[in-house]
């Protein structure tokens, strides 16, 4: 019969853990069966208990594995969809441009940017020209609300694949740093001081080089722990934010799980930062 | 009002009276002892017994649940049933579920998609009771893909929302075109909308046919 081997005890050790999740894992069958009677008949298990006993532990560390790599397999979603973001953005910007050149001739209140071409796209036509005008406008609009909608869906996935990251930086930004080191496993496994210049790479090339002095940060400085701190002290800013990432990314890899110490331990430290700030302007 | 399976009893918890079975707590639920309160609003198979639908659910029997998110209503389905194969696609409330199914050792969970029966049916036996509550779109092909579990005195147990198939439409006409397609597979027994405690579902009680 093909459905005894169909089974996700057949031809496996069932003692053997690995093998026998994997089997949960990729295996399939056409039809159920009364597995509990087959394993039993074939002394697979000594009775139904002891089947459903060893079910539970093979279904347990089988669905882990599983959610392990899916969660994993989120972080080359995310990618996408920051990348996607990026590029209409970029896009929506260059057009708008373009937009603005040629609204520009035809309607002298024509704005600028984004909001320019979202006013002309709102506009009716009068001849063949405007209406074409009017028209590329609106797929400025679309662009923009497109990379809207991609930012919305980052914000709402980024926390699940990335709890801690996610968190700590922000889902974007997050996001950002994920497909800047090509997904969250290979983050997980880079230092803190190359998270602190990822995006600064043709700035970190330069200094290689000898022309440049070493970038302090990269994308992280979007962040408004660097951002927001004076010019002074943005490097050990920098440096702290970049040392949790780095830890955040670990955890979110090797553990999944929402720690919220490592937030608190940046607060922490942050704090410190400023308040060298203000005691020289005490002083 | 139908009787309660096995397992399942009405208990006071700070002076009102609710369902509740015996099991470890999963999602901060009152617990009084052993039993644990079976909060019907968070939970739609909670609702239909609330609502006094017939489920034929005795206790004790194998039950197959689609859509376990988190664990919710299928650790308590657990407390109460026999082996349970909890079926749940989206990986992080699977993780949350594994935390519900690692206390109790006859709940079984699996990270696999409904709509794939035969990535499951390897591991999953002809049950008793199928539950369902995937709240996806295309919610009686589902349950027709799943028919197959289910020997011929078996239950489907359904929860169809309508925002889920169509967010614009009538509940009542999306309602309509479910049961019709479910008709495909199964002979409905019994349907009621889930209110007050959840807007716009329908339980449905369902056999093969
Ligand atoms: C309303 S929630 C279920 C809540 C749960 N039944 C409870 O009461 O605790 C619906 C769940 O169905 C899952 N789901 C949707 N489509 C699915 C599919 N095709 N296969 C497996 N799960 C699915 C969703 O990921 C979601 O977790």
């Amino acid at each position: 019969m093909t459905e005894e081997t169909d089974a996700w005890f057949a031809g496996v050790d069932v003692g053997d853990t690995d093998a026998a999740s994997e089997r949960v894992r990729t295996g399939s069958a056409a039809r159920p069966t009364e597995w509990p009677t087959l394993a039993v008949e074939q002394g697979v298990a000594t009775d139904e208990e002891a089947y459903y006993d060893r079910l539970h532990e093979v279904t347990m560390a089988a669905t882990e594995t599983a959610v392990r790599e899916g969660e994993r397999a989120g972080d080359r979603q995310l990618i996408h969809a920051v990348r996607g973001m990026d590029d209409c953005d970029r896009t929506a910007n260059e057009l708008a441009e373009r937009v603005q050149e040629w609204a520009g001739s035809l309607f002298p209140d024509a704005g600028t940017g984004i909001e320019g071409a979202r006013d002309i796209a709102e506009r009716d036509p009068t001849d063949p020209t405007e209406r074409r005008v009017v028209a590329l406008a609106d797929r400025v609009a679309g662009l923009a609300d497109e990379a809207e909608d991609l930012r919305e869906y980052i914000q709402q996935t980024a926390p699940s694949v990335a709890p801690n990251l996610a968190r700590l930086a922000g889902p974007v930004l997050a996001a950002r740093l994920i497909a800047l080191a090509g997904g969250l496993e290979s983050l997980a496994k880079k230092p803190a001081g190359t998270i602190q210049v990822l995006g600064a790479e043709d700035a970190l090339f330069a200094h290689l080089r000898g022309r440049a002095p070493s970038p302090k940060h990269g994308v992280i400085f979007t962040h408004e722990y660097v951002r927001g701190t004076r010019q002074a002290d943005r490097g050990s800013a920098a440096r702290a934010l970049s040392g949790k990432l780095a830890i955040a990314a670990r955890g979110d890899h090797y553990r999944g799980e929402f720690n919220p110490e490592i937030e608190t331990q940046l607060e922490d430290r942050m704090a410190t930062i400023r308040a060298r700030a203000e005691e020289e302007t005490d002083e | 009002m139908s009787e309660l399976p096995d397992g399942v009893e009405r208990r006071q918890f700070d002076g009102e009276s609710r369902l509740a079975t015996r099991g470890e707590p999963v999602y901060g639920e009152p617990a009084d002892g052993e039993w644990r309160a079976w909060d019907a609003r968070r939970s739609k198979l909670g609702a239909m017994l609330e609502t006094g639908m017939e489920t034929g659910l005795v206790g004790g029997g194998t039950v197959l649940y689609l859509g376990a998110a988190a664990g919710t209503t299928v650790s308590h389905v657990a407390d109460f049933a026999g082996p349970t194969y909890a079926v749940e696609f989206a990986p992080r409330p699977t993780r949350d579920l594994l935390d519900a199914a690692e206390p109790r050792d006859r709940l079984f969970p699996l990270l696999k998609d409904a709509r794939k029966p035969e990535t499951y049916a390897h591991v999953v036996e002809p049950v008793d009771v199928i539950v369902q509550d995937v709240a996806t779109r295309g919610q009686a092909k589902v349950a027709n893909a799943n028919a197959q579990f289910l020997d011929g005195e078996g239950r489907l147990l359904a929860a169809i929302k309508a925002r889920s198939e169509d967010v614009v439409a009538d509940p009542s006409e999306v309602f309509e075109r479910e049961l019709a397609t479910l008709r495909d597979s199964y002979e409905v027994l019994e349907t009621r909308r889930l209110e007050p405690f959840h807007d716009s579902h329908l339980g449905v009680v369902a056999r093969p046919r």
